[in-house]
């Protein structure tokens, strides 16, 4: 699959950056997404005027999603169907990601700009852009059996016909 | 090979002698903290439900936690719907740790469940919300989850999937002096090891200089190790740990410490000699960005703020209100204070520093967390710049992302106040 880098952020992007507060009486997943990185209005702008396709990424290098705990973070950027490709996460983010289906990847390496062409495959990233290959770094085991039941809440809802003795 | 205080904390949570790090392990919950956000938690436990022809009831009424803070009086009819929307949950369901917005019990959360008694050492606590790492000053594992996580929770009374962590031991001598607090020995801390330094891992403090310290000094740094990135901050319990919950949370049963074990595995060990601190600053963007005070005294400051669950207790009061007791806030700056709960506030009324507040010229708000995430209260303007004991100055983070926040200890916010410029408490603001 072939996605276009839409942006590239440096260190420590704080979910007040990728959502910020004054948003957060707004929950509902249909409703977040146009207010993803509302200060950053170049970027909201090419979102919100459909200028990008799914799968589209954003490349960050360390500690993206740093900051609070609010979800809207992660439903704002799974609303426009993103890739977030990170050195590494912050802990809240990466898991409220998971949990929503939010596709993030970590790759420890990657060194990519606006409008580069990236190959993703489960295991590398080529940027066919500078001709380069970044390893991905796979999640824990704990994290891929939420994203291989679909999600937290089908994996719960799972554990819960189990408990009940419904399944 | 010993288990430190979080392996000994999981392994009693899952009924297990011991766990490893980086054990998956499913721990039963003690605790599960919302605030407003709770209107998303509904939603998706909703959801969970939806389908299984089960009745939607919550796994333990009496262990979920649900505190209006955030936006308080509502400031928007949106706010104000989801608040309804919680209430009616609340008594559907039967919660009984509801703090609303009242005088009598309303709070900032992170100030409502230490107070209350909600908190013991050797919990497992979870909030949505990242400072929910605050509890860990009382002795529990106390970690911020996501709304979708936290419905999980309150289904199945368990935190699914959890990576027993590593853990950095921090240990701290010397005698913090003068006007150096323990907001400056955190921010000390942060600048050391970074936004991300303790990512994914625990922090344990140890050392002379926290066994002398108050609880309430313990909640500053527990609360602020989500700085670092650290999923908890927790402090060992002690005597004044006992002393807290007896005096002023008033608990009466039994309280069961659980301790690290002298050989347990850290990953690391960082030293501090707080002797040698000075007052410290963070500086915008970032909370690691740290200097002492020294480097940037001068600095034009717009807005003073005194407050949240960081800094808005008794303690971080009194000592604002002895260096603004019969001085004035500068006419170029504006000062606003925002107590971290309703008790706290009502001490502070009998003490008389709500007075010497109000005769200096500062605004003094309702409890809650007021203008700390830029939601509510206390916007900034354009280019204005805020000193603020808060604990985050990410771009945006108080209303404005053209504005600029600096983080410091109340001493310092008191100071800087009658100069309308950052100043050190110990050179004198006369
Ligand atoms: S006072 Fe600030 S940091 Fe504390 S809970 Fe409220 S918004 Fe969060």
């Amino acid at each position: 699959m072939t996605s276009i880098v839409i942006a590239k952020f440096g260190d420590d992007i704080s979910t007040d950056t990728i959502y910020p507060g004054r948003f957060m009486a707004t929950v509902l997943p249909t409703e977040t997404p146009q207010y993803a990185f509302m200060d950053e209005t170049e970027l909201n702008a090419k979102l919100n005027n459909k200028r990008v396709p799914p799968n589209s990424v954003i490349v960050a290098n360390n500690n993206f999603g740093c900051g609070s705990s609010r979800e809207q973070a992660a439903s704002t950027l799974k609303g426009w169907e993103l890739i977030i490709v990170a050195r590494n996460f912050a802990r809240i983010f990466l898991q409220n990601s998971i949990n929503l289906g939010l596709r993030t990847i970590i790759c420890p390496t990657i060194d990519a700009n606006e409008n580069d062409e990236l190959e993703i495959s489960e295991t590398e990233i080529i940027n066919k852009t500078s001709g380069k290959k970044f390893a991905i770094e796979p999640l824990p085991l704990a994290r891929q059996a939420i994203i291989d039941a679909g999600g937290l809440i089908a994996y719960t809802k799972k554990k819960l016909l189990e408990k009940s003795g419904k399944n | 090979m010993g288990m430190t205080i979080v392996q000994k904390i999981l392994a009693k949570a899952t009924g297990q002698a011991s766990v490893k790090i980086g054990d998956v392990v499913e721990p039963r919950v003690d605790v599960a903290m919302s605030h407003e956000n709770a209107a998303l938690v509904i939603n998706q436990f909703l959801e969970i439900y939806s389908g299984t022809g089960l009745e939607p009831n919550v796994w333990d009424p009496s262990k979920i936690a649900i505190i209006f803070d955030h936006r308080i009086p509502a400031e928007s009819a949106k706010t104000a719907t989801n608040h309804k929307k919680i209430r009616e949950f609340v008594v559907a369901q039967g919660i009984t740790k509801f703090h609303d917005i009242r005088g009598d019990e309303g709070g900032i959360c992170h100030q409502i469940l230490p107070e209350n008694g909600y908190i013991r050492p050797g919990y497992v606590v979870v909030g949505t919300d990242s400072h929910t790492t605050t509890h860990g000053a009382l002795g529990a594992f106390s970690f911020g989850i996501g709304a979708t996580e936290m419905a999980s929770v309150w289904t199945l009374g368990t935190v699914l999937n959890v990576e027993v962590p590593a853990t950095i031991k921090v240990v701290v001598t010397g005698k913090l002096s003068g006007f150096v607090s323990p907001k400056d020995l955190i921010l000390h801390l942060i600048g050391k090891i970074s936004a991300q330094g303790a990512n994914f891992k625990v922090i344990e403090f140890h050392g002379e200089t926290i066994k002398n310290m108050s609880t309430s000094g313990r909640l500053v740094l527990s609360n602020m190790s989500v700085e670092a990135g650290a999923t908890a901050g927790i402090v060992p319990p002690d005597e004044e740990t006992v002393r807290y919950l007896r005096e002023v949370a008033g608990v009466t049963d039994d309280i069961e410490m659980v301790l690290p074990d002298a050989d347990a595995n850290y990953e690391r060990i960082v030293e501090i000699d707080a002797s040698k601190l000075t007052p410290q600053i963070a500086c915008p963007h970032t909370v690691d960005n740290v200097k002492p005070i020294e480097e940037v005294v001068g600095i034009k400051i717009n807005q003073i703020v005194i407050g949240s669950c960081t800094n808005g207790r008794l303690d971080d009061l009194e000592i604002a209100a002895n260096i603004l007791r019969g001085k004035k806030v500068h006419q170029e700056t504006r000062m606003l204070i925002f107590p971290a709960s309703w008790k706290i506030y009502k001490d502070a009324l009998s003490q008389g520093y709500i007075m010497d507040f109000i005769s200096a010229g500062a605004v003094v708000m309702n409890p809650g967390c007021g203008c700390c995430l830029g939601v509510h209260q206390g916007a900034l303007g354009d280019k204005e710049i805020s000193l603020s004991t808060t604990n985050r100055n990410f771009k945006g983070r108080q209303g404005n992302p053209n504005a600029d926040v600096y983080l410091c200890s109340p001493a310092v916010a008191a100071a800087s106040a009658i100069t309308g410029v950052i100043t050190d408490p110990s050179k004198g603001v006369n």
